[in-house]
């Protein structure tokens, strides 16, 4: 790198409360996840990734903006969707990458796979493949907290699919009524699978949800990586004052199909240009850094460069880490009592 | 070097497609993200997308093309400080590439030369089971391998007499003071102090934060505890009935018995499903059936079911202080009845141990929970007829104890077991499996099974008791594979 880049530090941009470090490291966290699920992509079209792939390209600010509003004690937990949420909790992309391909270094030495991983250290709690099901058991990482009397709060994702399973409103009435510190984090991407919030949901603003519990709600933009981490930071307060549950809706938009095998029909292609080019949460922040004369343009090359070496060693890792050992099959199935 | 793109595979089951269109010319500039081709399958038409960013040096292959196969080279991509001179050196290859996919010979060819390759590969006939706590070896009749095993309870001299209910209220309790993570949750725990009245006095002892009632929401609450039990809380979970845990059986097999396996090994979830499982009395067919071998088929999950007051203390305090996800399936005409209990805090039965209740020497009865009580009543009619049963009450299901069953068949040569549920894949089913591969040349007759009938449970008194095992079909049934 011959070029340093060129930036201020510790300076706080008055509209929107995030200093320029704040801007830089969101930038690289959300440019992290992006050419990460790119580079899975093109694995799993090489066929070093097998069966369901979801991907997460065009939704990186919402968990980018709702990391930055959480401490590294507070949990995650999330569908199958997962690959931004882990890279975002400090999760290595090796062993992420690793887990895709099915391999020993994998977070889950390869018995996973894309929709089940886990890190105790980083508070992230999976990785769930039914859909809904991830949110009762956030709430329950919620009551934990309340019940050892720790000041956390479980981050609950879900997508705008699973607002419809009945399970959901279980949990939120017990969050409610117990008072339990968690955030439902609903992922607005529009699209359940292939079906149109339109289409699904009798009422399109899903903030609301939780109003016949009490849960206040909010809807966001949530490919405004800021608007996020407001709005975050609102629900933590909320939450780690001893108010209970809260509910933010983000608005955002999934660029790939649901999974790698979804030529994602179902939507126009004009539809998907316009968010691109209009509403790109990496552009958007790209535009801040640039604007607000806080860094250079080779100064972001510098950072691209960065993430794509990351990346490219992670997918080197992924590759080269042997297949588990046959003896993988027969352990962590229970317990020695 | 050139950046290669290759034929990407829609599923892992495509292994060509046709590249239908460019959306890109050579020279053009693309950037991660931009659309570069269109590819098709009999399925579907998927978008090809730059992962780097250059000059798109040479298309290789033409739109149009059908029967490209994945992973062939279609395109190249020049990086920044690369000219069109750098391709020069690429021999577009019509080969798909060696390094991408691995092909499926090549696994084929490491599991053969692997002698740790997995049980399916295996052609034996018994599958190998994890939990299986015999080595299975096939040059010699399977039963030798367990002749030593050992059934060491150990033995109490100060006893006192109490319900089924009280024993389990008083695991619970005991567990409770030694443990500050245990805390019991359920419907109607708490201030109604338990549907039947099981959890008797836990709120008045330990308060509304370790005794808690739920909302009528099965699902919901058996995520939320098993979510607990993620971050190492130890919840006992009363279901009102097991009936009901059906609504719940999602987070119960899905999140509670597979995350372990799935985390490898990170995510331990310490929890215990319990409450009355089976038929009641009267109650009709939506609250009337057994469930032992809907856990019992699952991996991750132990299956206790206890029927003694003893059984239900013992095993319940074991079940609390297990570190894995426990459904312990009790039974509601059982809590009423009375038995000798160990008076001792320390007393803790080991969960996957059965125990010989009636030793017998003409035929082995094998049953559980409210069962063991029929098959003892029948072995007691059998000895009036000069048959001498033995009745093995299983206490677990899963991990099942195949060392005393295997040993008894073997002093008796005959099997009947008893169950409450239906035969159609149950636990007689299993049990007559596991005679047959352990035991194969001592049985001097068929096993029988003994079963509820195969059909919804009835209301009406009468055919209530006709769909339900009775004393009588076990005495029929051990006098038959007596051949008397």
């Amino acid at each position: 790198m011959a070029t340093t880049p060129k930036r201020k530090r510790g300076t706080t941009r008055a509209d929107n409360q995030a200093s320029s470090d704040d801007l830089l490291k969101y930038y690289r966290e959300m440019l992290l996840i992006r050419r990460f699920e790119e580079k899975a992509g093109q694995l799993y079209g090489m066929g070093l990734i097998g069966g369901f792939c979801h991907l997460y390209i065009g939704q990186e600010a919402v968990v980018v903006g709702m990391q930055a509003a959480a401490s590294n004690e507070d949990g995650v937990i999330t569908s199958y969707r997962d690959h931004g949420h882990m890279l975002a909790t400090g999760m290595d992309a090796a062993g992420v990458m690793a887990e895709l391909t099915g391999r020993e270094g994998g977070y889950s030495r390869g018995k996973g796979g894309s929709m089940h991983m886990f890190s105790k250290e980083k508070n992230f709690y999976g990785g769930h493949g039914i859909v809904g099901a991830q949110v009762p058991l956030g709430t329950g990482i919620a009551f934990s907290y309340k019940y050892r009397g720790e000041n956390k709060v479980c981050m609950t994702y879900l997508g705008d699919g699973a607002v419809n399973q009945g399970q959901v409103y279980e949990a939120f009435n017990m969050a409610a009524l117990w008072q339990l510190p968690v955030i439902y984090c609903i992922e607005n991407n529009q699209y359940a699978m292939g079906t149109s919030t339109q289409r699904h949901s009798s009422s399109p603003d899903l903030y609301e949800r939780g109003k016949a519990y009490g849960i206040p709600g909010e809807q966001v933009d949530g490919m405004d990586v800021l608007a996020v981490k407001a709005a975050g930071e609102r629900a933590v307060e909320h939450c780690r004052s001893g108010k209970g549950p809260y509910i933010l809706e983000l608005k955002t938009y999934r660029y790939r199909g649901h999974s790698m095998s979804d030529p994602a029909k179902y939507r126009t292609k004009d539809e998907l240009d316009k968010m691109r080019k209009e509403h790109d949460p990496i552009d958007m922040v790209k535009k801040l850094l640039i604007d607000g004369d806080i860094i250079d343009e080779s100064g972001l090359k510098d950072i691209d460069k960065e993430v794509k070496a990351e990346v490219a060693k992670a997918a080197e890792f992924a590759q080269n880490s042997p297949e588990p050992d046959v003896s993988e099959l027969f352990t962590d199935i229970l317990i020695d009592a | 070097m050139p950046i290669e793109v290759l034929m990407p595979a829609l599923s892992p089951t495509m292994t060509e497609g046709t590249l239908a269109k460019w959306n890109v010319k050579e020279g053009d500039t693309v950037a991660s993200g931009d659309v570069i081709a269109e590819i098709e399958t009999d399925k579907a038409t998927m978008e090809v997308e730059a992962v780097d960013e250059g000059t798109i040096g040479k298309l290789v292959i033409e739109a149009g093309t059908e029967n490209v196969a994945v992973n062939q080279v279609i395109a190249y991509i020049l990086e920044e400080d690369e000219d069109a001179s750098a391709l020069d050196n690429v021999s577009a290859s019509s080969e798909p590439k060696k390094d991408a996919a691995p092909a499926k010979e090549e696994e084929a060819s490491k599991e053969e030369s692997s002698d740790k390759a997995p049980a399916s590969a295996s052609s034996n006939a018994a599958p190998v089971s994890a939990s299986g706590a015999i080595e299975r070896s096939d040059a010699e009749p399977r039963a030798m391998s367990v002749m030593n095993a050992t059934q060491d309870e150990k033995t109490y001299t100060s006893f006192k007499t109490q319900t089924v209910r009280e024993a389990l209220r008083d695991a619970m309790a005991e567990e409770m003071r030694s443990d500050e993570n245990v805390f019991v949750m359920g419907e109607e725990v708490a201030q109604y102090q338990g549907a039947y009245k099981v959890t008797q006095g836990l709120l008045d002892e330990f308060g509304d934060k370790r005794v808690i009632d739920t909302p009528i929401t099965e699902h919901g609450f058996t995520g939320l505890a098993t979510g607990s039990a993620f971050m190492g809380l130890k919840p006992v979970l009363e279901f009102m009935t097991f009936n009901f845990a059906m609504q719940a059986i999602d987070q119960i097999i899905n999140s509670a018995a597979k995350t372990l396996y799935m985390s490898g090994g990170q995510l331990g979830c310490p929890i215990v499903f319990r409450g009355p499982n089976g038929a009641a009395s009267r109650v009709g067919a939506q609250h009337s059936q057994c469930y032992a071998s809907w856990y019992a088929h699952c991996p991750g999950l132990k299956v206790v079911a206890p029927w003694s007051a003893a059984d239900a203390k013992g095993l319940l305090k074991a079940a609390i202080r297990d570190p894995n996800p426990i459904v312990f399936l009790e039974n509601e005409i059982m809590y009423g009845q009375s038995f000798e209990v160990p008076d001792d805090e320390d007393f803790v039965l080991p969960i996957g141990q059965a125990k010989i209740e009636r030793e017998g020497t003409d035929v082995t009865i094998v049953a559980f929970s409210i069962m063991v009580g029929k098959a003892l009543k029948a072995a007691e009619q059998l000895a009036e007829q000069g048959i001498s049963a033995e009745v093995i009450n299983l206490r677990t299901i899963r991990p099942l104890d195949v060392n005393t069953i295997v040993r008894s068949v073997m002093k008796t040569n005959r099997l009947v077991t008893v169950e409450e549920g239906w035969h159609f894949s149950g636990i007689g089913a299993e049990i007559a499996s596991v005679a047959m591969e352990h035991a194969f040349d001592y049985l001097d007759a068929p096993v029988a099974r003994v079963t509820g009938e195969d059909v919804p449970m009835p209301y009406a008194a009468n055919l209530e008791a006709l769909a339900l095992p009775q004393d009588s079909h076990i005495v029929a049934a051990a006098k038959a594979v007596c051949y008397r």
